[in-house]
């Protein structure tokens, strides 16, 4: 097994009374695409925004590429080459598709403690950019304002900002949510590109994309892992079966 | 879009050639008070441009920007009153202190988002004001006269009119200047990066308090230079420059012209001042009618008079 | 002793009026989500309108309940006029377009009124010293100042707290469609509220009035005050509005009384009486720049959602 990147260990989070986060354990290698998956309401928004610190956990540890990151703030796991696109968008409304990545170029770069020249005419951080719009295929869309993207448009945005950052893992928060079919398969056939690069850990509510993509999937439950293995485990595991996939319209269905 | 930058660059324009051209129609007319009244206009274009830069830029809405009006004048003042006279030290201390205060007042009310900003930022203003009011040695309550303006070794005389508007003048386009590079650099693209969705910068890696901070230091220091030269304009610096309502007529500016365009501010210096002139001619109580003004601006005329040109010219 | 009671009982009551204005923005500002400058006008128009009605009718009592009304109705024409088209505005729209009723409101004093300040002088019952503990006197009116503030704090904390008007007050204030899918008429609740607050205001002012002059800007200090008030106290939330306001006004008072005599046993008297006026006005800055340190969200937040 490869060397492993990201590590989370007994991480626990209350809300009142409620645990979101339950004792959650999980290891990621590098170059894997793991899967989060589980039911409204099990916790997994909450999960992510404690990996990359919008949120901090009242116990327990992670560690990325062996380092512990558990109380850095968001901002300092970034520069450590965390990057996440977020479940509801959230890109800079009034600035170009372009200017959107580029900052995230700027970010990977340190301080931007710089006042006098141009930044929309430094060459790298522009090319920067346009490679990962091109990556994204958003290349001819690179001087819209982002409040006039589609939805989907926005979505690839989303992911072509993570990139710029050039992260080590990319944490992706429902990047199909509201897409259309052809938007969801372009964004497949996007992400099958990319985890040949990156490690990407995967929240996502599309079973068919997430069992078409992923090398392993944890199963989230009201906080806790319930199983975690390759796709072919978690399909045959009864214990998902019986508390999760009650509705059994998505993991008996092979394809 | 393209015709409405452009409208907007010919009010822009002609502005500037106006504001440039105004000493000699000065003379040609012998009308002093007009270069007068554009002296006070120019310099308070330069303190709204300098909140432009916090509010209009970097979304940091402060109600006490007029509080380092009052600090540049009594860094002058004071010195002044000590016997210093040399402008080479009074601007620079001018300068030096009005940073220091952004800084500490900045430090703390960054800490808070939103209303909270605007109530603390005033709040402090406040209190510079009180303690200006409270300082007997300089006046105290009724101000501080300032008996011989700033000295700069005969390179420029500042009590001569014209000498005196070309260098305020000079200051204004400097300061548009550097906030037009700051504002396109790549700390000028966090700042606006940071008003646009502060949760996003923070995910790509950016730590947004750090940031504004320096903004509102950057833009505190400018508006510091306006308060040293009006304190020179009207040779005499008083807690009042520092009040309440003059934050507001410093927002007011900014709003009026357009937030967060390059000369919206000026523009709006501008229009502000001259209607204030204007209605106080036609009656002495000309806020009821400024005020009324106001509220209608809001209510209609989203964008300010830049915003406006930019549709006007849409069609 | 003597004098640090009074003192003490000065700043109680500066404190409380503090709160009659606090209590008002903090409300309006909680559940229409308005920040309104004006609220300092209304308390100079409470002011005003006292001096008016207590010389009309040469009641001092009779005065004050009608400028109190008058504050009541003069809140709810202005929410109706003009502040309801500003709700779901930027904050910013608010801070200007209630500069400029500011604006409005002082030219229209001095219009009316005139530029030179009103008296308004009390009825003889009133100024006699009360004796509130064995050889301690203290002016009655200021004690009655003291007990009515307190009622209507009571008041207000009875109304929010039990009453059903109060229930979708607090309910507004947490969640705006709740209410309005309770098939409340939430336009006049939020008039009422507005009304409610105008009127705290005028009750604050007309009680100022006097012990001081009524003049015109009377009211944009105390809105400062205030505004460090609800910093302090934590936003939106009456309790922390309360305490934090009976705080500041004694911080506020004591520190003028006794700063300067404090100062001249560390410093010398020439330079502890300069530096004496400008420490005790900063006083209550510096306990807000205290707070923002420690916790930014006020001493007293109201419930987080």
């Amino acid at each position: 097994m490869a060397e492993l990147l990201l590590r989370v260990e007994k991480l626990v989070r209350r809300f009142g009374g409620i645990i979101a986060t339950d004792h959650v354990t999980l290891d990621v290698p590098q170059g894997e695409l793991h899967a989060i998956i589980g039911p409204n309401g099990a916790g997994k928004t909450t999960l992510i925004s404690q990996l990359t610190g919008h949120l901090m956990p009242h116990s327990g540890s992670i560690y990325l590429g062996g380092r512990d990151i558990s109380r850095l703030p968001a901002y300092r796991r970034s520069a450590l080459g965390l990057a996440r696109s977020f479940q509801i968008t959230c890109l800079l409304p009034d600035f170009t598709a372009a200017d959107n990545v580029a900052l995230a170029a700027q970010a990977r770069e340190g301080h931007s403690f710089r006042f006098f020249a141009d930044a929309r005419k430094e060459r790298a951080l522009r090319e920067a950019a346009m490679n990962a719009l091109a990556r994204v295929g958003l290349s001819d869309r690179a001087n819209v304002v982002v409040s006039r993207l589609s939805h989907g448009e926005q979505r690839e945005l989303e992911l072509a900002v993570a990139l710029a950052t050039r992260p080590q893992l990319l944490l992706l928060d429902e990047p199909m949510a509201g897409l259309g079919v052809t938007e969801s398969a372009r964004m497949v056939k996007l992400l099958q590109e990319l985890r040949k690069e990156v490690t990407i850990v995967l929240v996502e509510h599309d079973m068919e994309a997430v069992f078409a993509l992923a090398d392993r999937i944890s199963v989230l439950v009201y906080g806790r892992v319930i199983a975690s293995g390759t796709p072919d485990t978690i399909r045959q595991n009864d214990e998902v079966k019986r508390a999760y996939l009650g509705d059994q319209h998505v993991v008996v269905r092979h394809g | 879009m393209k015709s409405a930058l452009q409208v907007r660059s010919v009010v822009s324009a002609l502005l500037v050639a106006g504001l440039l051209l105004l000493p000699l129609y000065s003379s040609l007319t012998g009308n002093i008070f007009v270069l007068t009244m554009f002296t006070r206009i120019v310099i308070l274009a330069l303190a709204a441009a300098s909140l432009n830069l916090i509010m209009g830029y970097g979304g940091m809405m402060s109600f006490g920007h007029a509080a380092y009006l009052g600090i540049g004048g009594y860094a002058v003042g004071m010195l002044a009153q000590e016997g210093i006279g040399s402008g080479f030290i009074q601007f620079p201390v001018a300068l030096a202190a009005s940073a220091i205060f952004a800084l500490v007042i900045g430090a703390l009310s960054l800490r808070t988002r939103g209303v909270y900003f605007i109530m603390i930022t005033l709040a402090f203003a406040q209190m510079a004001y009180y303690v200006a009011s409270g300082l007997a040695r300089y006046g105290g309550d009724d101000g501080l006269t300032i008996y011989k303006r700033s000295d700069f070794a005969g390179l420029i005389n500042l009590s001569n009119r014209v000498q005196f508007y070309y260098l305020c003048l000079a200051c204004l386009l400097l300061v548009l200047f550097l906030i037009w590079r700051i504002v396109n650099s790549r700390f000028g693209m966090v700042v606006q990066g940071l008003r646009s969705n502060e949760q996003r910068m923070r995910a790509i890696g950016f730590p947004g308090t750090r940031y504004r901070l320096v903004c509102f230091v950057i833009a505190g220091t400018m508006c510091g230079l306006s308060g040293a030269l009006l304190a020179n304009n009207t040779d005499f610096v008083s807690p009042a420059v520092m009040y309440w309502t003059r934050s507001g007529d410093l927002m007011v500016m900014v709003i009026l012209g357009g937030m967060g365009t390059l000369f919206g501010p000026v523009l709006g210096a501008v229009v502000y001042l001259l209607l204030e002139e204007l209605l106080s001619q036609i009656t002495e109580y000309w806020a009821i009618i400024m005020g009324p003004l106001l509220l209608l601006i809001v209510l209609f005329g989203r964008g300010g008079i830049m915003g406006v040109l930019g549709r006007f010219s849409r069609g | 002793m003597l004098l640090l009671v009074e003192q003490i009982l000065n700043g109680l009551q500066f404190g409380l009026l503090l709160f009659l204005l606090a209590a008002g923005l903090t409300l309006v500002f909680g559940i229409m989500d308005l920040v309104n400058l004006a609220h300092g006008s209304l308390y100079m128009m409470g002011a005003y309108f006292a001096a008016t009605f207590v010389a009309w009718t040469g009641s001092f009592v009779l005065g004050a309940v009608l400028a109190l009304g008058a504050t009541l109705v003069l809140g709810m024409v202005l929410e109706f006029t003009t502040l309801r088209h500003l709700y779901g505005r930027d904050h910013l729209d608010h801070v200007l377009a209630t500069f400029g009723l500011i604006l409005f409101f002082n030219e229209a004093v001095r219009l009316i009124w005139g530029p030179a300040g009103l008296a308004l002088p009390l009825p003889p019952w009133l100024t006699v010293p009360v004796q509130i503990f064995p050889g301690i006197y203290y002016p009655a009116y200021r004690l009655a100042i003291i007990v009515v503030a307190l009622l209507v704090a009571l008041l207000l904390y009875l109304g929010v707290m039990r009453t059903r008007i109060g229930m979708l007050i607090r309910a507004g204030a947490s969640n705006r469609e709740m209410i309005g899918a309770l098939g409340i008429n939430i336009k006049l609740l939020y008039t009422l509220v507005f009304g409610l607050g105008a009127a705290l205001a005028g009750l604050a002012g007309l009680m100022q009035a006097p012990i001081l002059t009524v003049q015109i800007g009377m009211g944009e200090n105390i809105l400062i005050l205030a505004f460090v008030v609800i910093v302090i106290g934590g936003i939106g939330s009456i309790r922390g509005a309360f305490l934090a306001a009976i705080f500041v006004g004694l911080i506020d008072t004591l520190g003028r009384a006794f700063l300067p005599n404090l100062l001249r046993q560390v410093l010398d008297s020439a330079s502890a009486s300069t530096a004496a006026p400008a420490l005790s006005s900063m006083l209550i800055y510096l306990l807000m720049a205290m707070v923002l340190v420690v916790r930014p969200e006020g001493l007293f937040p109201a419930n987080r959602r």
